[in-house]
């Protein structure tokens, strides 16, 4: 049974069609990555995910996502966005915020209230399963900015892991970060789908295939294939998969 | 070919020092002729220039004390009533509407606020502002001179806000879109995302347009001598008249004929632009203090 379907989900920023008819069922705790070549569309299907597109004026959404059989677009946003976390491709820790205030940051903002307590050990076992937690256990008071570029994005991981999400949605999340920094982002993708659903754009083939259980392959806005990671990255079904596998384009 | 290079580079560095330095001299020289120019009345008057109440070119007695009082209290009131209007627009044209026909109008009109000759805002709370205070004090129950504390006030109010709308709306504008998305990713209402994140990050900035603001306020002449009375004495309420260095000094100087009664009016000068410094210095450095470091 799929945690999240979309179906039929087309996105259009005024003319432009950016995202045409994906239909694509989504596994419960397995990692499943979206391919494609730049601009086809991969980031607008994660936007539409979260329904961060609301936050711009001009983006048109059209379909269904259904999250645990219910219509995300019938809930209310806010609710949806913490229950679907989001790392984006760069990393974006507050900047007016310490590290503790950072990975507390969904709590924070929100308002809910924690006490002392919990709110430390929520910390903890956050930055722990964003394998962050023995660098920066002397240095919670610190600035999130003071950090290194994958440290901050393992805090962007922590600060989405620590409202316990159903859903993670991990745009490019190493794109921006040296190979050591990215491997171990990797590594982290893999330990967390015991716990979490994850979605993952990339751009990387090696990383998908890495670390991915089911691959969806876009192309100018189209899904054009979707299924097991094993079998596409062997016997692609689609002559443009293929193309795109073997570096002709993208 | 080099050589040409490098010696037109050398002309542009040279140009640039000179005019660097030129700004630097001007304001020591500026500073230095004021000093220069009071200092008969620094050594006559003493410390009771900055203590006295009394201000009386015709008996040689010259206190301050109502003027500075005066300065500090119109601009700091004016101040603190125009910030949540300047806050709001502030947030509207840089965070709700950036766009659009309302927030182009909003934006002509601020700039077009900020434009007109403070004359013309004097004349203007000459003719309603003062008459609505006047009838506010009948009903109080007050002499009703309307002119006064309360008219300067608010039309310094009225005149600051369109500096410091226009530069916070920057400041906002300025909040990086990657960490509002953070926080509406994380569940975040706007509100939320407005007090927790674009606040504490553009709090620097919001601080430097309430200094301009603050600038403008202290130094403001023609729209204050209007409407605040121009009585060297300590007001005893809102309602009262007083007066302020800077209007002081544009009504008495054309009259002023005894030596010492320049030089006052030159020490006040001196006072003024003191106060303003130090202001301007205070900001800067809490600015630097609460900027976000990237
Ligand atoms: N906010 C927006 N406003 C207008 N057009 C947009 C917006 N966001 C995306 N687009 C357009 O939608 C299309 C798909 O963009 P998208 O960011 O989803 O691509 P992508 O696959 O994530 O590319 P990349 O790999 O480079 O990140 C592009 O043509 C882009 O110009
Ligand atoms: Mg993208």
């Amino acid at each position: 049974m799929a945690i999240l379907s979309i179906q039929n989900l087309c996105v259009s920023f005024q003319e432009n069609m950016a995202v045409k008819n994906v239909s694509m069922d989504i596994t419960e705790k397995k990692v499943t990555a979206i391919m494609g070549p730049s601009g086809c569309g991969k980031t607008t299907v994660l936007r539409s995910i979260n329904r961060l597109h609301e936050l711009s004026a001009h983006a048109r959404v059209a379909g269904r996502v259904i999250l645990r059989g219910e219509d995300l677009y019938a809930l209310d946003a806010m609710l949806v966005r913490r229950r679907i976390g989001m790392v984006f491709q760069r990393p974006n820790p507050f900047p007016t915020m310490s590290i503790y205030d950072n990975v507390a940051a969904g709590y924070l903002l929100n308002g809910l209230r924690l006490d002392r307590r919990e709110l430390d050990a929520l910390v903890e076992s956050s930055l722990r399963a964003a394998a962050l937690w023995d660098e920066v256990k002397d240095s919670l008071r610190k600035r999130g900015t003071f950090l290194s570029g994958g440290q901050q994005q393992r805090l962007c991981i922590a600060r989405a892991l620590a409202l316990r999400p159903e859903i993670m949605l991990l745009d490019e999340p190493t794109s921006a970060l040296d190979p050591k920094a990215a491997a171990s982002i990797e590594e982290l993708i893999v330990r967390l789908k015991d716990s979490v659903t994850i979605l993952l754009v990339t751009h990387n083939i090696a990383q998908a295939s890495r670390v991915s259980d089911f691959t969806a392959f876009m192309y100018l806005g189209e899904l054009v294939e979707f299924g097991l990671s094993a079998k596409m990255f062997t016997a692609p079904g689609d002559k443009r998969t293929e193309e795109y596998l073997t570096g002709k384009f993208g | 070919m080099l050589w040409s290079l490098q010696s037109r580079e050398n002309i542009f560095q040279r140009a640039l020092y000179g005019s660097a330095f030129l700004v630097v001299a001007i304001l020591i020289l500026f500073f230095l002729t004021l000093l220069f120019k009071s200092f008969s009345a620094v050594w006559s008057n003493g410390w009771g220039f900055f203590t006295g109440v009394v201000w009386d070119p015709l008996a040689g007695v010259y206190g301050a004390f109502p003027l500075l009082l005066g300065t500090l209290l119109t601009s700091a009131l004016s101040l603190l009533l125009s910030l949540p209007f300047a806050l709001s627009i502030a947030l509207f044209l840089g965070e709700f509407f950036r766009k659009g026909l309302f927030s182009a109008a909003l934006r002509s009109s601020i700039e077009l606020l900020a434009g007109i000759p403070s004359v013309v805002y004097g004349f203007w709370a000459l003719f309603i502002l003062v008459p609505l205070i006047r009838r506010l004090e009948i009903l109080l129950g007050v002499v009703p001179l309307g002119v006064g504390v309360l008219a300067a006030v608010l039309v310094l109010a009225i005149m600051i806000i369109p500096y410091a709308a226009a530069l916070s709306a920057e400041v906002i504008k300025l909040v990086p879109q990657d960490i509002r998305e953070a926080a509406y990713s994380l569940g975040a209402t706007r509100y939320e995302v407005i007090r927790r994140v674009i606040m504490p990050y553009a709090r620097s900035g919001f601080f430097a347009g309430i200094l301009l603001a603050l600038g403008r306020a202290l130094g403001e002449t023609m729209a204050v001598t209007m409407v605040i009375g121009n009585a060297t004495k300590m007001p005893s309420s809102l309602f009262d008249t007083g007066n302020t260095m800077a209007s002081l000094i544009a009504n008495e100087l054309a009259e002023a004929t005894d030596p010492l009664y320049v030089a006052s009016l030159t020490q006040v000068g001196l006072l003024l632009f003191g106060v303003s410094a130090l202001i301007s210095l205070a900001g800067k450095y809490i600015v630097r203090k609460y900027s976000v470091e990237i």
